[in-house]
């Protein structure tokens, strides 16, 4: 395939969107891995489907299984239970010097007592390469990664982001089915990092390989990935683009997750085929929905209502009875591109409200201990059951 | 405040801020001074002397003369060094069963090294203590347990005739082979400590990444772990290799009579010939056979340190 096939077939990840396809073909697939350290579940029964030119994040905290689930791929862990697959390949007894996949490692793992030019020619010399083609093999790498400068120089010589490229180049050059990175950006600062998130897209773009991350950094997923799976406790949580996730968490473990959110608890008093109606004392109101929930009345429901959905108003909305609630601002942030309000309101919860400062020269319009009502629109807020 | 007079405390205090890293670096090293230092110049002096029914056994370096000094510096000493060929082949067998002991020990303590870096937390604390607990025996009567081991009547031997394996006791004891047994036994926790300190330190995804990129494990060892723990391999190999050449107890109760070795020859020259002067000399040109594994030990420690590794 030339550059620019693999290039358009990246993109198209994005709009063929493989994982609706029924008919799609998975290129990494898990099938009921589990994997136990004595006792315990590090990964306990995942399935998960992977595409050809994704670039796929791991998603979750420390101890979530998210980084045990990328050695099994890479070969440095064997499954207790289940299989995986690569390109069709079980990779079963397959030793991760045979596996078809390289890593980014976290602390980037780079050979102290080699050049970065020695690095990224590692790889190529286990293969036995001729060594004119590793030479260019290296040479435009470490061009891709904007390293030649640097080529002659030891790693202890180098600013932590110019080892992250080194990194890269070395895991890249050999050309792997998959590229495995777990915590790429973890160990530089966040300036570098934003940058850095950027550029390993735009490399992964031009290179088409099928990239799978691991990361404890939401912003870093939500930015990078094609799909991403959230995971807690050694099992996915949820599944899905980023923007699927943020919009339809389907739990409340996600909404907290990713971005910030206001949880209310609530009870389903009205369920309609076009709208419901939910009492929340919590948020001391009614609550409506613009769709059908779920469930029967009386039902225990979760409200996740994002903080930049949600708008202040000093006088109370005569339009409607719901989705309206009162509270004085109790803090107030100010982020320059927008403020931060903690309103408490009459029955006692305390809610964040986000609004965008969109001008210059005006003064932010509430203060501390202003008398505020909190609104929203209808289909702002999802309703989770568990 | 300033116009007080300083208390004793505080001009203590200021003495130390002021002259305390002196006093901290000058202390051992005046020890060393007295201890090593002027021991080994007065060595220097007799090994230019010559040797006399005296007392001391030894002709005076300087005399005085009618308000002048008289030095007499006798090179013969050190030319006799080298026109008898026992002193050489002291020498180089000396060196050789140093070389050979140390390789062996490397060979042996290598894997314990990487083995114990390797194990799980408490197991590895666990072996640590094994290999310094033979420490807590004086070295001397380690030596005699090897004597009891390894002698006509000893324990192998006994144990070897009654099992009817062989019908006449194997000569273990007063060997070269018994000289390697006792240097590699005792050296042994010398060799490992620095590899298990290098090996420990080292990132095992190092290993995990040359796997990675295609390394057969025996292939990532050599490429990555062997020459990332050459400063171990080194500072382990110099300590047993420096004191071994000199090594005079185990070749003494271990050794046979021909078990030549620099540290015996200079005991005999000492205590049996009683000639100051020659057993001086010897112990210098060890001195110098020494210094230069030294001398290159730290200069490739420092270029490792300029290199950040």
């Amino acid at each position: 395939m030339s550059q620019g096939a693999l290039q358009k077939a990246h993109e198209d990840v994005h709009k063929t969107q493989p994982w609706n396809n029924p008919e799609a073909v998975p290129f990494i697939r898990f099938e009921n891995v589990t994997k136990k350290f004595g006792d315990f579940y590090a990964v306990d029964d995942v399935s998960l489907d992977i595409y050809r030119h994704e670039l796929f994040a791991l998603l979750g905290g420390s101890g979530c299984g998210k980084t045990t689930l990328l050695r099994m791929l890479a070969g440095f862990e064997e499954p207790t239970a289940g299989k995986i697959f690569i390109d069709g390949v079980d990779m079963a007894g397959v030793p991760a010097y045979e596996r078809p996949t390289n890593m980014m490692f976290q602390s980037y793992a780079l050979f102290p007592h080699m050049t970065v030019e020695q690095n990224v020619a590692f790889g190529l010399h286990q293969d036995g390469l001729p060594k004119s083609e590793i030479r260019t093999l290296v040479s435009d790498m470490l061009a891709l990664v904007q390293m030649t400068k640097f080529a002659k120089r030891k790693p202890h010589q180098l600013s932590g982001g110019q080892r992250q490229r080194v990194a890269l180049a070395r895991s890249l050059v050999k050309k792997p089915k998959v590229l495995l990175l777990d915590e790429p950006l973890g160990a530089l600062d966040k300036k570098l990092r934003e940058q850095t998130q950027f550029e390993l897209v735009n490399i992964q773009e031009k290179v088409g390989t099928t990239f799978v991350m691991v990361t404890h950094d939401q912003e870093e997923a939500m930015t990078m990935a094609s799909r991403i799976a959230v995971m807690n406790e050694g099992v996915i949580r949820q599944l899905g683009t980023p923007f699927e996730l943020y919009e339809y968490p389907n739990s409340r473990f996600t909404a907290n997750f990713l971005g910030q959110v206001n949880l209310i608890e609530g009870t389903l008093v009205d369920d309609d085929e076009k709208y419901a109606v939910i009492h929340s004392d919590d948020a001391g109101g009614e609550i409506y929905i613009d769709h059908a929930v779920q469930g029967h009345e009386g039902a225990t429901l979760w409200i996740a209502l994002r903080p930049e959905r949600l708008r202040l108003l000093t006088e109370k909305p005569t339009d409607t009875k719901y989705n309206c609630l009162s509270g004085k601002v109790e803090e107030i942030g100010y982020l320059g591109g927008l403020s931060t309000y903690h309103v408490r309101l009459d029955s006692g919860f305390r809610i964040k409200v986000t609004e965008p400062n969109s001008s210059r020269h005006i003064e932010p319009r509430y203060t501390w201990e202003d008398r505020v009502w909190v609104t929203w629109e209808a289909g702002a807020a999802s309703v989770l059951n568990q | 405040m300033s116009s007080e007079k300083p208390t004793l405390k505080q001009r203590y205090d200021r003495l130390m801020l002021k002259h305390g890293r002196v006093l901290v670096i000058g202390l051992p090293y005046l020890w060393l001074m007295l201890f090593f230092l002027i021991p080994f110049l007065i060595v220097l002096k007799i090994s230019f002397a010559t040797a006399e029914y005296a007392q001391p056994p030894y002709s005076a370096l300087f005399t005085w003369i009618d308000e002048g000094v008289n030095i007499t510096i006798n090179f013969g000493n050190y030319l006799f060094l080298l026109s008898d060929s026992l002193y050489i082949s002291a020498y180089l067998n000396s060196i050789r069963i140093a070389a050979i002991s140390t390789v062996i020990t490397l060979l042996i303590g290598y894997p314990m090294a990487y083995g114990i870096a390797r194990a799980q937390g408490s197991l590895r604390s666990v072996l640590l203590m094994m290999v310094i607990l033979p420490f807590w025996t004086s070295f001397l009567i380690r030596v005699y347990a090897w004597i009891g081991i390894l002698d006509r009547e000893g324990l192998i031997n006994a144990l070897l005739l009654n099992l009817g394996i062989i019908s006449e006791p194997l000569i273990m004891r007063q060997t070269e082979f018994a000289v390697y047994i006792g240097i590699v036994y005792t050296y042994l926790p010398f060799m490992i400590l620095p590899l298990y300190s290098t090996l420990e330190k080292m990132d095992v995804s190092l290993i995990e990444a040359a796997l990675d990129l295609g390394c057969k494990p025996w292939k990532a060892f050599m490429k990555v772990t062997l020459p990332l723990s050459m400063p171990g391999i080194l500072a382990g190999s110099l300590l047993v290799f420096i004191p071994s050449v000199g090594e005079f107890v185990i070749p003494e109760l271990l050794g046979g009579p021909n078990t030549l070795m620099i540290g015996r020859t200079l005991w005999n020259e000492f205590f049996a010939n009683r000639d100051w002067p020659i057993a001086s000399s010897v112990a210098i040109a060890m001195l110098l056979f020494l210094v230069v594994p030294i001398m290159w030990f730290q200069h490739i420690q420092t270029k490792q340190e300029e290199n950040g590794q």
